[in-house]
């Protein structure tokens, strides 16, 4: 497409994106433990990264510690090397999209994405031609005269994309773009903000609450909680190898099964019952010798009436069919499980008609789909 | 794909910015009230009705209502060097007051709007103290001051006395006109690489531009129609037009008065319409 050769700068390093470094950030705003503590993350050029996590957990502070309106406590933080960490955020050339969209409501649509041009001083000329080709870009154009209150909020969040990728920014920092739109509207703003991603191939820094949309648009997740990064990886990574029980509760249903004793070899018991593990599901994170608990996914569960239909080889309990809720697709049963009722989930198959409320089964799993995670 | 993210789009039209209001069963206005309102209009108006026509008028006592009309008082106005004069000052340090006020409170305003907790509390009560005083402490405080500092009676003076007074006004519009002001622009603007001022003079300023305006309105026509400081600051070789007006009557008994105060309401009401003016071009723009 010619719109990524003309909007992609002379400088080939900005081409791929820059890589942006956080090297043991803190900002402590003097409450009783600080926004963001010791985090370091490395995000390579032109990746898609989301900060992922719940409110509070300090992955918008990060971000506007990245955009720099937040100062530092301790710390530092790089663009392709160099430190931006003193730089205030008119120089750091970064761009950013907010939830609000915080388009110029006196500006036209043409005034506000021209609005960086203007601040760099490019020729007339040239404002007229970039701000047409991104105004394409993200499939916005005959709208240029409109005011901002004319639009609705998915063309309003366009115009304030198209507003941060005009002046080629180093990266892209997304602070819950999509958290005020409607569900329908924010899955075709995804594909576009996925599609732009590739086109424009700059480094983009997304922050979330919404695990779908994180597992939906990321490279890599950073998982956040309570000012750290839990655990960095991909979608996959998170959802099918989580290093604690946070990540493997965050990011979708989980069975947890608490385990009392922590010194493991080759089999872990829970509620009299005894699992053999796979070595190779065993989490590497340090702190899994002091408490553990094992976690099995939801669509790796089978269910069985009697143990001799359990395949060889699978860990299994008892468990009673409490209620069953129909998805469209699939069906989740939700059991009780063991001898203590715990409540657990199975994804079965919609057209499954063999179980009923009330129902004695065995719940099993693969060995190698469990995983054992830090607690 | 693009049609069908337009349908998306297209389904959801923002509401129009510009919504009629609409007559919603209101009750009738009762007949004693629109009596009580047009009382009290009549009760402010009426001054004005016998000084414009008495400004006219060929006598020279202020018998009213004139038995014959004339421009005489017009002529005399715009001939005596001593009248024009007047008039000029005022004009004259309103502008530059205003000017001043508008500039410190509006920068007190932005300031002031980022800040919260006791001190910016006592700040603001700090900036809008001259609107409770009564007028002559103002007016003896301010006239001891300046004779230590030789600002009796100088343009300088009286500038700076006015934009006292007119701070307040412009601080209250400010500040009311940023509760509508949504700081997270600024943010945008920074990200797209405008520097705080720059911030300031192409987001910040525009919107709250009705503000910054009708505070310097308040403040000219504050300082236009001052007296009591004036009284105090005058000298043999500098008075506003209300001064002269004073003197006119305390000393000499002039019906030029009546023409000046007629001018007076002139200016002040053209200077009041020029928001309305303003706002309602833009609105049709």
């Amino acid at each position: 497409m010619t719109i990524s050769s003309t909007l992609a700068p002379a400088d080939p390093q900005t081409k791929q994106g820059t890589q942006i470094q956080l090297t043991d950030v803190t900002k402590d705003y003097g409450l009783a433990i600080p926004a963001v503590e010791n985090i370091s993350l490395t995000i390579e050029p032109g990746e898609f990264m989301t900060l992922l996590g719940p409110s509070g957990s300090g992955k918008t502070t990060t971000l506007n510690l990245i955009a720099g309106f937040e100062t530092l406590t301790a710390g530092t933080i790089s663009l392709n090397g160099a430190d931006v960490g003193n730089l205030p955020p008119h120089k750091r050339n970064l761009g950013m999209l907010f939830q609000n969209y915080a388009l110029f409501p006196h500006m036209t649509v043409a005034q506000n994405v021209a609005y960086p041009l203007r601040e760099r001083k490019v020729a007339k000329a040239e404002i007229a031609r970039r701000v047409a080709e991104v105004l394409e870009l993200v499939q916005l154009p005959g709208r240029d005269d409109n005011y901002p209150s004319q639009l609705s909020g998915g063309q309003q969040q366009r115009v304030a994309l198209a507003r941060a990728i005009v002046f080629n920014p180093k990266a892209l920092l997304l602070d819950e773009p999509l958290g005020a739109l409607d569900r329908n509207l924010r899955g075709a703003l995804q594909a576009e903000i996925r599609r732009i991603h590739r086109e424009v191939g700059s480094t983009f820094v997304f922050v979330t609450h919404d695990q779908e949309e994180a597992m939906n648009l990321s490279d890599r997740i950073a998982l956040f909680n309570s000012g750290h990064i839990e655990q960095v990886g991909s979608p996959e990574e998170l959802y099918r190898a989580p290093e604690t029980l946070f990540t493997a509760k965050f990011l979708g249903d989980s069975n947890v099964f608490d385990l009392a004793d922590a010194s493991f070899d080759t089999q872990v018991g829970w509620e009299g019952e005894t699992w053999s593990i796979d070595p190779a599901t065993v989490s590497a994170h340090p702190g899994v010798l002091s408490r553990s608990a094992v976690v099995v996914r939801p669509e790796d569960v089978g269910i069985v009436h009697d143990r001799a239909s359990v395949p060889p080889g699978a860990n299994s309990i008892s468990a009673t069919v409490r209620d069953l809720e129909y998805m469209g697709s699939h069906r989740i049963a939700l059991l009780a499980l063991g001898q203590s009722g715990q409540a657990g989930r199975a994804r079965i198959d919609a057209l499954d008609s063999t179980l009923a409320l009330g129902d004695e089964v065995l719940a099993w799993w693969k060995p190698q789909r469990q995983r054992i995670v830090a607690a | 794909m693009t049609t069908t993210l337009e349908e998306l789009d297209g389904a959801t039209p923002a509401a129009p910015a510009r919504r009629r209001r609409k007559d919603r069963g209101v009750d009738p206005i009762p007949w004693w009230l629109t009596t009580l309102g047009v009382i009290v209009a009549l009760y402010f108006i009426l001054p004005t009705l016998v000084v414009i026509p008495l400004s006219f008028s060929a006598d020279q006592s202020f018998q009213f209502p004139p038995t014959e009309f004339s421009l005489r008082w017009y002529q005399n106005f715009f001939t005596n060097p001593v009248w024009l004069g007047s008039l000029g000052n005022s004009l004259l340090v309103a502008a530059l007051a205003a000017l001043l006020a508008t500039v410190v409170g509006t920068a007190a305003a932005v300031g002031l709007s980022r800040l919260t907790g006791r001190l910016a509390g006592f700040a603001r009560t700090l900036l809008m103290i001259s609107m409770v005083t009564p007028a002559i402490v103002v007016a003896v405080a301010i006239y001891i001051t300046f004779l230590q500092w030789h600002l009796t009676g100088s343009l300088g003076g009286y500038v700076l006395a006015h934009a006292a007074i007119g701070v307040p006004f412009v601080l209250v519009s400010v500040t009311s006109a940023l509760g509508g002001f949504d700081p997270k622009l600024l943010r945008a603007s920074a990200s797209l690489g405008a520097s705080p001022l720059r911030s300031f003079i192409r987001v910040t300023m525009p919107l709250i531009s009705r503000g910054i305006l009708s505070g310097a309105i308040f403040a000219f026509v504050t300082s236009f129609d001052e007296v009591v400081i004036a009284l105090f600051l005058r000298s043999p070789t500098f008075q506003t037009l209300p001064v002269q007006m004073y003197n006119s009557v305390t000393f000499e008994l002039d019906p030029t008065i009546s023409a000046s105060s007629s001018l007076v309401v002139v200016v002040v009401t053209a200077i009041f319409l020029v928001p309305q003016i303003v706002g309602n071009r833009k609105k049709t723009r």
